[in-house]
């Protein structure tokens, strides 16, 4: 058996990081997009759009991340498609992403006065160009400090990729659990990683808040 | 053909109907206040001619668009009626040149350019020029009000709605506003207005409506009315605000 | 279509399921009581203690919010024993349950403290309240019901969370949902029927929690 230094185990680990990094930027980003799209359908008072986003949100946020992975993992699998861990959770991730900040988002679309809307309306504005020009350059600035906390879930979240074997940060842990077994020295430094993933993100969005608490 | 006609509206929020078919017509040219007791209808008739709250039944046309249409053209409605509110509305991010500068961009998509020769001209206009690059919320209630009202002129409305806009000013401030005001019905812009301010009613008015439970229950040119108020409603309504 | 949804094969394993789901339950509903307490105990060490015990409340919190469950799962069932601690798979869920959630609620419950008039306080000290009267009738009390949205939130986050324990083996509905799952390959058809009995606890949880508000906290 390969002797492993706590070097070893160390770097290891962090190449393994990369991924969580990798996984975590492409979530949060396409979560945002799609997240933005929802957000639009969600507030734009068409029944069937606002009925559609609801149940999306309801079961993305009401169901476990880790069936969600799950779901995709062996239901893109019943059209015959070749999946891939990475495919479905990067998938998964995305959409777990976009419900979260589509309700976050709308709660900050909402607590724009609704005179912004009906004097956006006045001048002939458009549902689109109401949000594009009036409500969302309002609403991002509340937005800001708890969409930064959000990705700290994230971020966390990625680490359920590796149940289904997608080899990002904590599914490395296992592994070189399994070479080592050393465990209390494999799980501290994964929690220890993870930590300083999260922690600058935790703090910032505190700072974030703090600062448009203080603007008020 | 009136410019702003309006024909039997009826309007009920849930069971509470407020409007209980008011008919109105407003020539080109003409200053129509409106006065009447708090909840007899006033904002919610204002707010059915843009477009802002749908009616049931009746009939609004504005500049020859039917309002409450299946398919209305609120977009190309409100390009023409403008409306200013009560609580000003300024857009907060935006500076005073950017909130006068956006429906034309945006809606008219004139160039940014001329958009501002635009803003220059009408913020002149309301003596906010020096004003342009300031922000809302540098800006006194009385100057904000101005700017509401630049902001609507910018799209070169053919009528202009104003509901109750003094009625949050400090009382310094509200000549200022409708010093404003008076001197657009000099330049003969059609205003439909909502107001408290009877002596503003009956000087600068062309026409005086007075609401009362969700109906037109007198109108005429406003001296007259003022004069000889024909309905016991509106001699007790102008005796207690006297 | 190139594949049949068959969850007629599901049938044979309902008491599986059925012993899966309850233990999801308990292990929620325990580690809600345990956690809220753990979080009680927190806020108040943390906003009244002294200040060295106000710190390791901060790192406890900090540490757990900014780091994945699953993870800290591993690290009590996997890494304590080699620390001389060992845990039953189930044993070593309610630990990290209750870990995981008294973090959130000891932040929660702090920031509903911190909402409190100072006036509120030093009303009840003056009524010749003890330090412990205060906290308990004026200071938790007025913090709890601020704070009751936020961390009926929680405990369905957590709940949802709980889907991992099945990594460790403790018997939970995705640990029934596996074994399901490898018994009759019927995975998706499986990991639906778990999705959505999890979905139907969160509303419930839900609607439960807000009638139990009402009641806790109806207009006093
Ligand atoms: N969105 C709404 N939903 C339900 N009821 C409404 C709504 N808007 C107005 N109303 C009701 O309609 C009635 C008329 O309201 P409206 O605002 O038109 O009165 P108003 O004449 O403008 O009064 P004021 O002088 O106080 O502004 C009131 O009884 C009011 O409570
Ligand atoms: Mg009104």
């Amino acid at each position: 058996m390969l002797k492993f230094s706590f070097w070893d185990i160390l770097s290891n680990l962090l190449i393994a990081t990369e991924w969580t990094i990798i996984l975590s930027l492409i979530a949060f980003f396409c979560g945002g997009i799609v997240g933005l799209i929802l957000l639009f359908m969600r507030t734009s008072g068409v029944k069937p759009l606002e009925w559609f986003t609801k149940s999306y949100i309801e079961f993305f946020q009401g169901t476990p991340l880790l069936m969600q992975l799950f779901l995709f993992f062996f239901g893109i699998a019943l059209f015959g498609v070749e999946v891939s861990p990475w495919m479905a959770a990067t998938l998964a991730l995305t959409l777990w992403t976009s419900a979260f900040l589509t309700e976050i988002w709308r709660g900050c679309v909402e607590s724009i006065p609704k005179g912004q809307w009906e004097a956006s309306a006045t001048l002939a504005l458009t549902y689109i160009e109401q949000m594009r020009y009036v409500i969302l350059p309002q609403a991002a600035r509340i937005a800001i400090a708890p969409t930064v906390g959000f990705s700290v879930q994230v971020v966390k979240g990625t680490a359920l990729a590796s149940i289904i074997g997608f080899v990002e940060l904590t599914k490395a842990g296992t592994m070189l659990n399994n070479a080592t077994f050393r465990p209390f020295l494999v799980y501290s430094l994964v929690a220890a990683i993870y930590f300083c993933l999260c922690f600058p993100l935790s703090w910032f969005a505190k700072k974030l808040e703090g600062r448009l608490n203080a603007a008020r | 053909m009136p410019l702003v006609s309006i024909r039997d509206v009826r309007k009920s929020f849930g069971a509470l109907e407020v409007l209980k078919g008011v008919s109105l017509e407003v020539e080109k040219g003409d200053v129509v206040a409106i006065i009447g007791r708090s909840g007899s209808g006033k904002s919610t008739l204002l707010r059915c001619i843009n477009g802002l709250e749908a009616y049931q039944s009746g009939a609004i046309l504005a500049d020859g668009i039917e309002v409450g249409g299946l398919h209305a053209n609120l977009r190309e409605l409100r390009r023409h009626v403008g409306m200013v509110f009560q609580q000003f509305n300024l857009f907060p991010h935006l500076t005073v040149a950017g909130n006068v500068m956006l429906a034309q961009t945006v809606v008219n998509k004139t160039p940014k350019k001329e958009a501002r020769e635009i803003a220059a001209e009408v913020l002149a206009k309301v003596g906010l020029s020096e004003k342009m690059d300031a922000w809302p919320s540098q800006l006194s209630g009385g100057q904000q009000q101005r700017v509401a009202i630049a902001r609507s002129l910018a799209m070169r409305p053919k009528v202009l709605l104003c509901d109750e806009i003094t009625s949050a000013l400090d009382p310094e401030l509200v000549n200022e506003v409708l010093r404003v005001v008076e001197q657009l019905a000099k330049e003969g812009m059609t205003l439909i207005l909502v107001t408290h301010e009877m002596r503003f009613a009956r000087d600068v008015g062309t026409k005086l409506v007075f609401m009362h439970h969700g109906r037109v229950h007198e109108q005429g040119a406003p001296k007259e009315v003022f004069a000889a108020p024909k309905t016991p409603e509106l001699q007790q309504f102008v005796g207690s605000v006297a | 279509m190139l594949y049949k949804l068959e969850f007629g094969d599901l049938l044979p394993y309902w008491d599986v399921l059925l012993q899966g789901l309850v233990f999801t339950i308990v292990l929620t509903v325990v580690s809600t009581v345990a956690g809220i307490a753990v979080g009680t105990a927190g806020a108040s060490a943390r906003t009244f203690g002294p200040a060295w015990l106000g710190r390791v409340v901060v790192v406890y919190v900090e540490l757990i919010r900014n780091t994945p469950f699953i993870v800290q799962l591993f690290f009590i069932f996997f890494g304590l024993p080699a620390a001389g601690v060992t845990l039953s798979e189930t044993t070593a869920a309610f630990i990290a349950m209750v870990i995981n959630l008294g973090a959130y609620s000891t932040e929660i419950i702090r920031a509903g403290i911190q909402a409190i008039p100072k006036g509120h306080i030093e009303a009840g000290v003056s009524l010749a309240m003890s330090k412990w009267e205060v906290l308990r009738h004026i200071v938790l009390n007025q913090a709890f019901r601020k704070i009751y949205p936020a961390l009926s939130s929680q405990i369905i986050i957590v709940m949802l969370g709980s889907s991992v324990v099945s990594q460790i083996s403790a018997q939970d509905l995705t640990y029934a949902a596996n074994f399901v799952a490898s018994r009759n390959f019927r995975n998706f058809e499986v990991y639906l029927l778990a999705a959505l009995a999890y979905l139907l606890l969160a509303m419930l949880t839900r609607s439960l929690l807000r009638g139990l508000g009402r009641i806790i906290f109806k207009a006093e």
